[in-house]
């Protein structure tokens, strides 16, 4: 697991969303979504925002990445933020572009990181569908693409809005492997969103848990596991109950 | 508003590649036993009719094409008319794709433009090519506008319907991964209209060189396809306008074949 570097010394990320609201469409009344969310992230650190579906979670994640600027606050990335990436929750990859050029279209033209390309798609395991139209792939085969897509950028910060939901268990997995492996590999500050308790603890350093009454943040827990911890069932049940025990 | 034809090409493409070498032999029979079929009985009832001038055999049509063509009045017609055929579908194409998509890009703009789209998708073919000859004359410009005018409306409603149909997804993805506006126009925006254009490009060829026969029959100046019918008309002499028909059947099949269908297979190729 990413773990806080010391060395790295980069300010962190500052959020604030003093309020949000989803305007008032035909019959629904106007929603408070978001109100008075403030918190820091450090640098290299690994954040998870929890909260049962309708909490606000990717509505927050969209505010941090720029595509939503309908809200009153303030998002400073720092340094960071020129080297930002995104998983959405679907793979969003472009159908009539294979595999390889669909990584290779998230490079700025001429960028000398597309050699890097062949190794990424080794590192996910999609060496043999490179060729392929991601429609004739897996979910789960599209999501690594997708993973590979957003990692070809060496990010510094990393955005992922559930980016494993609806897969089958041991694909989801392998996937989660797969990302911590590929954080240790380049340092990155990650801020995950998910409703999956157990996923939550497994992958995060620390837990901001949001309630769709309050709109805001409930719960912030740090997640006491090593790296090697993190693959034991039992222990991340264990900080799981920990953590969650007053929710 | 009126019905909007979904591309619906798809299916008839993965049949031609799902299917081998053996069953295109077996199509290409189907085919030549249709069209023999058809010529069987255009003989029978001509030889029932008899009467050469109003009801000519098939063998007399075949004669027709080839003294017009010997004589070189065939290709002149056609290449004339095909030149109108070719400038008003670009017209049409290019403007109507232009209006479409703004309309479908901005919601204001297509509240207050709808009304007139269904004005002119409404306006009886006939009624542009007076209107267009009466203020434009009996010139080229005239004619070419007047095609054009009637297939703008519907190319414009189909890739409205295109524009309207663009990923918000596929946007933010762009978006996020900094994809600027020319990667993002050629990665993400054109290959999503790609099929509705050319959902309007088969539909306007097939409207447009109907249409260009009855602007230059209507507007005649001598020359084109449309102007010989006319005169074939007034003198009653069906074999010509049958030979200019199957003339121009021919050549539209043939681009049908050598250039739109080959395009369209190219966009989709990525399709499961």
């Amino acid at each position: 697991m990413a773990a806080l570097d010391p060395r790295s010394g980069g300010a962190p990320i500052r959020i604030r969303v003093d309020r949000k609201i989803f305007p008032a469409i035909g019959a629904r009344e106007a929603q408070l979504v978001l109100s008075d969310v403030k918190f820091e992230v450090q640098p290299h650190s690994f954040l998870v925002l929890t909260g049962p579906s309708g909490c606000g979670k990717s509505t927050l994640l969209n505010i941090i990445a720029g595509l939503d600027s309908d809200f009153q606050g303030a998002i400073d990335l720092g340094a960071g933020k020129d080297r930002m990436t995104y998983i959405f929750q679907s793979p969003r990859l472009l159908p009539w572009r294979t595999v390889y050029e669909n990584i290779a279209l998230a490079l700025p033209d001429g960028d000398p990181r597309v050699k890097n390309i062949p190794e990424m798609l080794a590192r996910v395991g999609l060496t043999d569908a490179a060729t392929a139209y991601p429609e004739r792939l897996s979910l789960g085969m599209q999501r690594r693409a997708s993973l590979a897509r957003g990692f070809i950028l060496e990010p510094d910060i990393l955005l992922m809005d559930e980016p494993f939901v609806s897969l089958d268990d041991p694909t989801a997995q392998s996937l989660r492997r797969l990302l911590i492996e590929l954080c240790e590999r380049h340092p990155t500050t990650v801020i995950f969103v998910t409703h999956d308790r157990a996923e939550a603890v497994q992958l995060a350093t620390r837990i901001l848990r949001l309630a769709p009454g309050k709109a805001s943040v409930v719960q912030d827990a740090n997640v006491q596991l090593t790296t090697a911890q993190r693959l034991d069932r039992g222990l991340v049940l264990a900080e799981q109950s920990r953590i969650f025990a007053a929710a | 508003m009126a019905p909007v034809s979904t591309p619906t090409f798809f299916t008839r493409k993965q049949a031609s590649v799902t299917n081998g070498w053996g069953a295109s032999a077996e199509r290409l029979g189907w085919l030549i036993a249709s069209l023999l079929s058809f010529v069987l009985l255009w003989q029978l009832v001509a030889s029932y009719a008899d009467d050469v001038r109003r009801f000519p055999t098939p063998a007399i049509v075949l004669e027709t094409v080839s003294q017009l063509a010997a004589s070189g009045a065939l290709w002149a017609n056609i290449s004339t008319t095909l030149v109108r055929v070719i400038l008003a579908f670009f017209f049409a194409m290019v403007i109507g794709s232009v209006i479409g998509i703004l309309l479908g890009k901005f919601p204001r703009v297509d509240r207050f433009f709808d009304p007139w789209l269904v004005l002119f998708l409404n306006l009886p073919a006939i009624v542009t090519i007076t209107l267009c000859f009466i203020w434009g004359g009996l010139t080229q410009a005239a004619a070419v506008t007047a095609v054009a005018l009637n297939k703008i409306p519907s190319a414009a409603v189909t890739l409205r319907e295109g524009t309207r149909a663009l990923s918000r997804d596929l946007n933010e993805m762009a978006e996020v991964y900094k994809f600027g506006w020319w990667k993002t126009l050629r990665h993400v925006t054109i290959p999503q209209l790609a099929p509705y254009f050319a959902s309007a490009a088969r539909t306007g060829l097939a409207l447009i060189w109907k249409i260009v026969l009855v602007v230059e029959a209507f507007g005649g100046n001598g020359k084109g396809v449309g102007y010989q019918i006319f005169i074939a008309f007034q003198e009653f002499d069906v074999s010509i306008i049958l030979a200019y028909a199957l003339a121009f059947i021919l050549i539209v099949q043939v681009i049908e074949f050598t250039v739109l269908q080959p395009l369209i297979e190219r966009v989709n190729k990525w399709r499961r």
